[in-house]
């Protein structure tokens, strides 16, 4: 339950449930502002550092120290901070306390209450410490909410701090501490079990998106006040209407009116952070009684992500743990109930104490209304709320709390329209940020003003990944426990396989399963599990270990055939076994049999990789081989496109060249002397020519093959060949075969032949393989699967629009399925120069389970290296042939939903023709009857492929889950990551069939839904203008927002129908890790880079407000690497990096940045290095300078803004979002 | 050995050793075609014998009859009918070429050419053709003809005559290598070697290209330096000419093709040059390229055959030059090592446990591929024609081939069709390397895409003609409707031939019974070959010949001395294999004896009913004999030989010359002894005596056989004793003869060297006349030779038959 508060945000506006937390949100806010201004107190410090970390603010860095230092002074604070911080990371929840210090700290700046000008500035780049600690808190906004939730308790931690963040805290915290409480319910419980992280639910403010016309009208109706502040109030006046005209306007006016007491106000905060506080105070009055209402819980929560923030600019896991002390403790303190239990415990014990609060309900809903804020308005806010409440919060909060609540409430509102207040009115002093503001706002109307959520306040991703980092990166997984959430994607960590397969194989969407349909549908979280058998481990850890079973083969359940695992029971002393899956008993075999010891176990446990291991492979007998033959080894097929702009561009001469060392790195599989694969080559235009390179020629052959109409291959002998014993015959031949074609003047080509031809090698020769191909242009020569130009951009937001997405004919389908059926995996490179029609060349490969990569306009300078590049890894690179994937589950649910690159004939066996370990296939469950809570619920992924050795093999991944017959717990284990990668997969795949529009809309609804049932379900009671959200899924609106913008959802006028399509198909195997960064990019600000630390600089959010003039950015998703330059980067920077003296010389063609010896070039360079090493393919680096013609490009990868195609800000969509799940809640 | 005298032994009673020219009495007035007005008959069989032959050395002409029956009615009850046997392009070592243009008779339906039967007015310098009396201007380069200022056209010793002409582009010879490589090492080896060889053979002009197939066919490009390169077709699929075309590149732009007809030929070289290129330019790639071919790289499974395409290799190297060089001399050579398997034109499936079809399959209807094969095979063979080029079949295996579905590619188109056991033999080396053979001009005894234009007098028609040609579909007012071969036409196409090569032409005569020819009429036929000479130069040669007309009603007996009996034979024969083809066996053989009888009822001397007063005068008297051995010889006796070989047989039979033909017919035997020198013997089994060694010449084999005794000799090793050196002479004569004849023979005969009692002998025994047999053994004296187990009747039971059906009044 803890971890649920602790996921739960709520806006301010969501006091309108109670006056209380109204009070408390205000409190929050004011605390926060206190905060900030008190940030100079150690609370806020931690939490600026932390958001500065995610935001990568140097001011906020700076501040994190100072604030660290003050902490120190405050001692407890910092710790609470720290902790905060950590909790945050999983969950705010945990760390309540400390984050509440820093959103105080956060919300100091934010407020710009010191001066309404730096806040803003701190967007831009304000070097001011104070101001940058806003901004970060900003970014930390959305973990803020839980961070004040935190600060709150933080300040109990800190104890000192309280006094001064007291005032301010309460309230921030107020809100927070409704939210926190109900945070710290949810903590509570989640802590209890695992829910680190999910605990945390953010509110939002819906009516803080104004963006979105929507939501301007919604806003407007809601929001009467003609303030931007009262509009978002407005929204929380929806949600917290009361609240919101009575004591919220006040109080905003009065505290967001940066002109008047606002202003001094942040001026007097910085002057004394306790003077600030003071009056925050005043108006944090609110927040204590938002403390009264959950001041336990809430601020836990709240306080986590609170301190979250702080974390990443702070010090990090040290500061945070103690700060998840503090912010326990301030829960308790707050609620009274366990506060003295969290902050003995961390994040976990927390939980439960906090669970025993919970009160859940109440405690939730207020936690998340404090989360809440800090998405919506909170940022801001939450940042002036931070500075006040990581002081107050902690300690004052605790105390204050009460007595404000109401006032919080206000305050909060307040806060978010002083902070716009502020914000606009500085904004002009802090120049593009703010402005960026505006742009939100940008619907003409609502901009006004008020309407704007401040997007400091609401959940940040770069929060969340940077508290996941510091709380989970330091220790190794261990997979022994059941239903462990993972840390995320985007944090390194160790895995340590006790039993359960490793995340890097198997991650869900939930940990947790209702143990019935009812509930699952209740809640419409999709049960998934995104699973890559292949994955690459880091070095650190072990592969899986090869068993072998002898001749009868692996053993196997009778009934359902799983394979022997940990959760097998042994029986009768050993000589039987029951199966976990299907129940069914099976008789040891003999030469299996080992006697068990005193607990059940086997004498051989552990010596047995299949008895204690969640990842192992079985050696495959004849009886798993196709035709009852042991398999050849597999042979790659290099397929080129020698038609004339394939030569013209220099493509086939490159290719070749490669090819010629490439040969010798082919995969080895295991130690092998050399590989045992076997390579051929074909050439082809309008016809195929194959090549005869047998070892004991004196020249290679070319036999041309012209009737594509019946393809065929003209030779067996000779194709396939050994790389070492031919290499002369080799080399000779990629000598020769760029001048045979250098004068060719034949333009048209043919495709399916092609495939065709690498079939029926295959075929001839009894081997699975896979074949490269490289190609050029719509296959227009007459043959089978010739193609015709179908792009029509006017389909675009048409019915029609799907067949743009299906293949042209059925034909590529066909052969796809032969392709299967002899593991003849198609890997496509693309060069092209027009339409070529990637939905439906890519049939092929994709039903194959092979790759495309595709580089349009090709050019040999620029993308050579790209190519190249990938062409190593791709050729390189482990892959599994002729493999059937099946997923093994135990008795109540099922496999019933497939997504990837694979073909499949009947409804459980996934074909794959070729599998690399970069594929993933997700899986949806669905329930056919119910689970047990005791037993969990089991997957087995079974995978029977043939190695790259030839090796007929079977690799089993185990994973065990809980089942719960509480929605709280399902929505404290969710992944985010992983639901979006369903998610994107699942709409992905909707296009086939469905218009675009149909598919968002479902997309939006099965979020709102989800969200909506945890509102209904989990949270505490507030009123309905609240956006409360699961902390676990409070990223969930953000990521959405990014699957919906996306150029397969929503297409801008500049993206092609194949990138539509090549997206499309790249997504759909895309893991998990992959699917966060390439809807999320991630956005590094280089010239934070300290060239002396092998740390990357903390990212910030993709919001075009977040960039400086004066910085340069990096910008990765996965596919590109973007390169901005403002136009007021230092000189010396420049020359540093692009060897060129002025902005105005950086050629935005350069496809590598130039080497140069200089520590800041090197770093960067390491930086893209590392980048890259982390992809599956390289990415295409492109230089953006400001304001020059690339930068729309790139402005489109900063997806929290509103985009060129019409997709809508975070902040309007997360407005959107909320007004969806209050309708569904009426 | 002497000359070799058709006929066997019996003909061997005339002396053919008469060979001056003599030029009959009363011959001066008449040009030197004109038979001699016979005198007497003996004078006139002497006489005759030497005007045919002196007829046949000049012209390459041989008529069944040389004097002509006035009247339909008439000729029809000659039996044979009035024929002849055409070699056109007749060596004549003696005969220079003119260089100029024929004089062509102005009437358009006539053109026949200027010749010695014409009456020139040489002060009106005029001429009137001697067909359709039509009168013609000389052109103006003959303004200065006169009595005594002749052209060579108007001289009688000039009735076949050379022109060289000058048309089009000269474009070199082509030859396109089709090879099987589904082979056994040893015999693709062989066959490299000689292909390899046979690059040497050809002028370096000569354009060459490759096709190998095996489970696929490969068009190998020759022009590629570093990397060869190849097309490579499925074997199962049959392709249209311009799928082929389409898919190996040749097709033109259609534009130029019509418009910028002189840059056709510029063009067509850069086009076709990838697959067909000059000798000299890639003699060395081609040899490597050879050198490097492997055997088919396809597995073959135990129990199947390997799976061989050559219906479609075949089609894509005709349709390969039907696109690049049509109506341009080409030879395709298609080197086989065994049947087709596989795709159109299949023969067999490649199940070993399925045995190619037999006789037997075929008259029970059981050969499943047989029809739709051959349909395949003559549709290329059609379309080869119809471009100009020639297909040559060297199938060489020790199983069938499938060359009785093939057959047509060689027989339409006048390719060889050689059959051995192995490319490693000599049988084949030698006969390959004997295709490029050359004359005294050191030019190939070959010629291109001859079309024969045949011109009669008015009274008489053409039939048809028997031979390795295809009909051009010409009607013209000589053109008969009673078709006898292949027929309805006045003009053939040969699209490749030899000196050898020889047609048999069938006439009719049409003159009605009641309107008598003049006395001294002559009836008159040209024959006009067009062809590619193997130099590429454009040559015609015209040979016109007439013969006096007789009034079969009183001047029978010069028909009947004028009768060519030899000719006769083998122009029955001709028609009679030709028939073989399509109709039955037996209705073969019956048609022939009804023939025979009705010719000796016609011709000869008897008192009816009286079987022992028959006598035929001595120019029918070996008619009958040739017509038994031809009863038992393999083009129309199916029995002991496989459909390949009777189709083998049949094929050379149609192409060959006179003297082999009959060869063929009537296998010589000679006998080697020490009582003599060698001397020609019956072909009888009597002839097989132990101190005797036998030279027999099959045409298709040659055979020695050592007699039981001399075989002992032999073994007892007395050749090598130095007293006995006149038996190692002895042994040795028969073996320089029979080098004699291999070193001309084409194909190479197989070469058979056998003694009483081997195994091989049988080839011997199945061709004497059985007229010793287990059934008579005792009936004939000691010195019989050796009796023939066989129930064949021999032919002394032959001719009793014949004589009494000949004298019986029933018939």
């Amino acid at each position: 339950m803890t971890s649920m508060p602790g996921s739960e945000m709520r806006k301010p506006r969501g006091l309108p449930r109670s006056h209380d937390a109204c009070a408390t949100s205000g409190f929050c806010r004011v605390g926060c502002r206190g905060c900030q201004g008190l940030a100079a107190n150690a609370d806020v410090a931690e939490r600026p550092g932390g958001t500065s970390g995610g935001s990568g603010r140097p001011g906020n860095r700076k501040r994190g120290p100072a604030r660290e230092r003050s902490r120190g002074s405050s001692g407890v604070s910092d710790r609470a901070g720290a902790a905060g911080v950590r909790l945050p990371g999983y969950g705010g929840q945990q760390m309540p306390g400390v984050p509440h210090s820093q959103y105080g700290v956060y919300n100091g700046p934010v407020p710009g209450h010191q001066q309404p000008a730096p806040p803003q500035g701190y967007f831009p780049s304000l070097g001011l410490p104070s101001k940058g600690s806003p901004v970060s808190l900003n970014s930390d906004t959305s973990s803020l909410a839980p961070n004040f939730i935190g600060p709150l308790r933080t300040p109990p931690t800190s104890g000192a701090p309280p006094p001064t963040s007291g005032a301010p805290l309460p309230v921030g915290q107020p809100a927070y501490n409704q939210f926190g409480q109900g945070d710290v319910q949810n903590g509570i419980p989640a802590s209890a079990v695992q829910m680190q992280r999910p605990s945390v639910s953010q509110p939002f403010i819906p009516g803080s998106t104004p963006t979105s016309i929507s939501q301007l009208s919604s806003f407007q109706q809601y929001g009467p006040s003609p303030t931007s502040a009262q509009q978002l109030t407005n929204h929380m006046a929806r949600m917290t209407i009361g609240s919101v005209p009575t004591s919220a306007a006040p109080p905003a006016g009065l505290g967001y009116g940066p002109s008047t007491s606002v202003s001094p106000a942040s001026g007097s905060f910085t002057a004394t952070g306790s003077g600030l506080y003071t009056p925050y105070s005043s108006s944090q009055g609110p927040p204590p009684a938002s403390m009264t209402h959950g001041l336990p819980p809430t601020s836990l929560s709240q306080g986590v992500p609170l301190a979250q923030p702080a974390f990443s600019g702070l010090p990090l896991s040290m500061q945070r743990l103690p700060s998840q002390g503090p912010g326990y403790a301030p829960p308790p303190s707050s609620t009274g109930i366990g506060p003295s239990n969290y902050p003995s415990t961390t994040g976990a014990p927390r939980p439960s104490t906090m669970q025993s609060p919970p009160l859940s309900g109440q405690a939730l809903a207020g936690l998340p209304a404090s989360q809440p804020n800090h998405l919506s308005s909170p940022p801001p806010p939450q940042q002036a709320m931070s500075g006040p409440h990581p002081g107050p919060p902690m300690t004052g909060l605790q105390g204050p709390p009460p007595p404000p609540t109401h006032p919080s409430q206000p305050g909060y509102q307040i806060q978010q329209n002083g902070s716009f207040g502020q914000v606009r009115g500085s904004q002009p002093n802090y120049g593009g940020a703010y402005p960026g503001t505006p742009n939100y706002g940008s619907q003409p109307g609502p901009p006004p003003p008020p309407k704007r959520l401040d997007p400091d306040s609401i959940p940040s991703p770069i929060q969340v990944i940077e508290d996941d980092r510091n709380n989970r990166g330091s220790e190794p997984f261990v997979t022994g426990v059941r239903g462990q959430v993972p840390p995320l994607v985007t944090t390194n960590f160790l895995v340590k396989d006790q039993g359960n397969t490793s995340p890097r194989y198997i991650r869900c969407t939930s940990y947790n399963i209702p143990c019935t349909s009812d509930m699952a549908k209740q809640s419409q979280v999709p049960l998934a599990a995104v699973i890559k058998p292949l994955a690459t481990l880091p070095t650190e850890e072990t592969p899986p270990y090869l068993v072998d079973h002898g001749e009868s083969g692996p053993i196997r359940c009778n009934r359902c055939k799983a394979y022997m695992c940990p959760f097998m029971q042994f029986i009768e002393g050993g000589r039987r076994f029951q199966c976990c899956f299907c129940s069914c008993v099976t008789e040891v075999p003999p030469h299996y049999f080992q006697h068990l010891d005193h607990t059940g176990k086997r004498v051989d446990f552990y010596d047995r990789p299949e008895l204690s291991l969640g990842s192992y492979e079985f050696l495959a007998t004849v009886d798993y081989c196709k035709n009852n033959k042991f398999p050849n080894p597999p042979a790659f097929i290099f397929m080129i496109d020698v038609s004339y702009n394939a030569v013209k561009s220099g493509l086939v001469r490159l290719i070749c060249e490669e090819l010629k060392s490439l040969l010798d790195y082919l995969p080895r599989g295991g130690n092998l002397e050399e590989s045992a694969i076997r390579v051929g080559f074909v050439t082809y235009n309008k016809v195929l020519h194959f090549y005869n390179v047998k070892s004991s020629l004196a020249q290679p052959q070319m036999m041309v093959v012209s009737d594509v109409a019946d393809m065929f291959v003209p030779l067996l002998d000779g194709f396939l060949v050994n790389v070492n014993e031919s290499r002369t015959v080799i080399a000779s031949l990629l000598d020769q075969i760029p001048e045979m074609f250098a004068d060719t003047r034949e333009t048209e080509t043919v495709f399916a032949p092609v495939i065709q031809a690498g079939l029926d090698a295959l075929k001839a020769a009894e081997c699975a393989g896979k074949l490269f191909i490289f190609h050029t242009s719509l296959p227009i020569a007459e043959a089978p699967g010739k193609l015709k130009n179908r792009d029509d951009k006017k389909l675009i937001n048409t019915d029609k629009e799907k067949t743009l997405f299906q293949p042209q004919t059925n034909f590529y389908n066909n052969l796809a399925k032969d392709c299967v059926a002899q593991g003849c995996c198609v890997d496509l490179f693309l060069f092209p120069n027009q339409y070529l029609d990637v939905a439906t060349l890519g049939v092929v490969t994709y039903q194959t389970g092979g790759s495309i990569y595709k580089y349009t306009y090709f050019q040999l300078e620029t993308d050579q290296e790209r190519f190249l590049n990938d062409l190593r890894r791709d050729v390189q690179k482990e892959v599994g042939f002729d493999a059937v994937m099946r997923v093994r589950t135990s008795t109540g649910i099922r496999a019933t939903d497939f997504f990837g690159a694979f073909y499949m004939s009947n409804t459980t066996d996934v074909e794959l023709a070729g599998l690399d370990c970069d594929k993933t296939i997700t899986v949806e469950f669905k329930h056919d009857d119910k689970l047990s809570e005791d037993s969990g619920a089991l997957l087995q992924c079974a995978l029977l492929y043939t190695s790259s050795a030839g090796q007929r093999r079977l690799r089993i991944h185990n994973l065990s889950l809980n089942c719960c017959t509480q929605l709280a717990d399902l929505y404290r284990n969710c992944e985010t990551d992983t639901l979006i990668n369903y998610l994107a997969k699942y709409a992905y795949r909707g296009v086939l069939n469905n218009p675009v529009k149909t598919v968002r809309d479902a997309l939006i609804n099965q979020c709102a839904q989800i969200l909506a049932c945890y509102r209904k379900n989990c949270a505490s009671p507030s009123s309905a203008g609240q956006l409360i959200l699961p902390e676990c899924m409070k990223l969930l609106p953000v990521y959405l927002n990014c699957v919906l913008k996306s150029d397969v959802l929503q297409p801008g006028p500049e993206v092609s129908t194949d990138d539509r399509a090549y997206i499309r198909q790249l997504v759909t195997s895309m893991d998990v890790a992959e699917t966060n960064v390439f809807f999320y990019p991630r956005l590094l600000p280089l010239t934070k880079v300290d060239v002396d630390s092998d740390a990357l600089p903390a990212a910030i959010r993709n919001s075009e407000e977040r960039l400086s003039k004066g910085d340069m950015y990096l910008l990765e998703n996965g596919l590109n690497i973007f390169v901005w330059v403002g136009v007021n980067v230092q000189q010396g920077l420049i020359q540093n990096l692009f060897g060129v003296s002025s902005f105005s010389q950086i050629s935005n063609t350069m496809s590598t940045l130039p080497i140069l010896e200089n520590p800041f070039s090197k770093k960067v360079r390491s930086i893209m290095d590392m980048l890259q090493a982390q992809r599956s393919r390289y990415m295409k680096l492109i230089i953006v300078k400001q304001e020059d013609k690339f930068e729309m490009l790139f402005k489109h990868f900063l997806v929290e803004d509103k985009s060129m195609s019409g997709g809508a800000s975070y902040v309007d969509f997360l407005c959107h979002m909320h007004k969806e799940i209050r309708q569904l809640l009426s | 050995m002497g000359p070799r005298v058709p006929g066997s032994a019996e003909v061997r009673e005339v002396p053919p050793s008469c060979c001056t020219c003599i030029v009959p009495a009363g011959a001066q007035c008449h040009p030197p075609c004109c038979p001699p007005a016979p005198q007497n008959l003996s004078d006139s069989m002497a006489t005759y014998l030497e005007f045919i032959q002196q007829n046949e050395e000049r012209d390459g002409v041989r008529f069944s009859w040389n004097v002509w029956p006035s009247s339909r009615l008439e000729a029809t009850r000659m039996v044979v009918p009035l024929a002849c046997l055409l070699t056109p392009l007749k060596e004549r070592p003696d005969l220079p070429p003119v260089q100029y243009e024929p004089v062509l008779c102005s009437r358009p339906t006539c053109k026949a050419v200027l010749n010695p039967l014409c009456q020139v007015d040489y002060r009106a310098k005029l001429w009137a053709c001697n067909f359709c009396f039509q009168r013609n201007q000389f052109p103006p380069a003959y303004a200065g003809i006169s009595e005594v200022n002749q052209p060579a056209e108007l001289m009688p010793q000039f009735s076949t005559i050379d022109y060289i002409v000058q048309r089009g582009p000269q474009t070199p010879l082509i030859f396109l290598y089709v090879v099987d490589t589904c082979l056994e090492e040893e015999d693709l080896q062989a066959l490299k070697e000689s292909l390899q060889m046979s690059l040497s053979l050809l002028h370096p002009d000569a354009l060459v290209g490759l096709i190998t197939f095996g489970r696929m066919v490969q068009v190998h490009e020759l022009s590629c330096e570093g990397i060869s390169k190849s097309y490579v077709f499925r074997g199962t699929k049959d392709l249209t000419a311009k799928q082929i075309q389409d898919m190996l590149g040749l097709t033109r732009p259609a534009v130029p093709v019509q418009q910028g007809r002189p840059l056709q030929p510029q063009e067509q070289p850069v086009i076709s040059s990838r697959f067909l290129q000059p000798i000299h330019k890639i003699d060395m790639n081609l040899t490597d390229l050879l050198g490097e071919l492997q055997r088919d790289p396809w597995p073959v499974t135990q129990g199947k055959r390997p799976l061989r395409s050559t219906g479609v290799a075949l089609s894509i190297a005709v349709g390969l030059l039907e696109g690049t060089f049509p109506n341009t001399g080409a030879r395709i050579m298609l080197f086989t090592g065994g049947p087709p398997t596989q795709g159109p034109g299949m023969v067999v499936g490649d199940e070993l446990k399925t045995p190619i079809r037999s006789w037997h399959d075929i008259e029970k209807d059981n050969a499943r591929f047989m029809k739709k094969a051959t349909k395949h095979y003559e549709t290329l063979a059609n379309r080869t024609a119809a471009n100009g080029h020639c297909i040559d079949i060297y199938a060489c295996a020790l199983d069938q081939t499938g060359l009785l579905e093939m057959k047509c590619c060689t027989n339409l188109t006048g390719g060889h069709m050689v059959m051995g056991d192995s490319f490693n033999t000599s049988l084949f080396k030698q006969t390959f390397q004997r295709v490029f053979s050359k004359d005294f001009n050191g030019e190939f005894r070959m010629a291109f895409g001859a079309s024969l234009d045949v011109k009669t007098s008015r009274e008489l028609k053409i039939g048809g003609a028997i031979g390795p040609c295809i009909s051009l579909n010409a009607k013209g007012p000589c053109v008969s409707e009673n078709e006898l071969g292949i027929g309805g036409t006045c003009q053939w196409k040969i699209c490749s031939l030899d000196p050898n090569t020889t047609l048999a032409i069938y006439f009719e005569v049409v003159n009605q019974h009641n309107a008598p020819i003049p006395q001294g009429g002559r009836g008159a036929v040209q024959f006009v070959t067009q062809y590619q000479h193997s130099s590429t130069q454009k040559r015609i040669r015209v040979t016109t010949i007439a013969r006096n007309w007789a009034d079969a009603q009183n001047q029978l007996q010069h028909i009947e001395a004028a009768f060519d009996q030899e000719a006769a034979a083998v122009l029955m024969a001709r028609l009679g294999v030709y028939r073989a083809e399509t109709e039955e066996g037996p209705d073969v053989l019956r048609w022939l004896d009804r023939q025979l009888i009705r010719l000796c009822q016609k011709f000869g001397q008897y008192n009816k009913d009286d079987p022992n007063s028959f006598r035929l005068s001595d120019s029918f008297s070996l008619y009958p004999q040739f017509m038994f051995h031809l009863r038992r010889s393999p083009f129309l006796q199916v029995f002991n030989n496989s459909p390949d070989e009777s189709s083998y047989y049949r094929h050379h039979f149609a192409r060959q010359d006179l003297t082999q033909s009959l060869i063929m017919i009537q296998p010589i035997l000679y006998s080697y002894s020490f009582y003599g020198p060698p001397e020609p013997v019956l072909l009888d089994s009597s002839s097989i005596l132990a101190d005797r060694i036998l030279l027999m010449d099959t045409f298709f084999q040659i055979v020695i056989y050592l007699g039981e005794t001399i075989a002992q000799w032999q073994k007892a090793g007395y050749q090598d004793m130095p007293e006995y050196e006149n038996f190692k002479h002895l042994l040795q004569a028969p073996l320089d003869d029979a080098q004699e004849i291999l070193q001309t023979r084409f194909p190479m005969p197989r070469y058979i060297n056998t003694e009483h009692g081997g195994s091989q002998a049988r080839f011997l025994l199945s061709k004497v006349n059985p007229s010793q047999t287990h059934n008579n053994l005792y009936a004939w004296g000691q010195e019989s030779g050796s009796p023939i187990l066989t129930d064949d009747v021999s032919l002394q039971v032959f001719m009793d038959h014949l004589k009494k059906l000949a004298v019986s009044s029933a018939a």
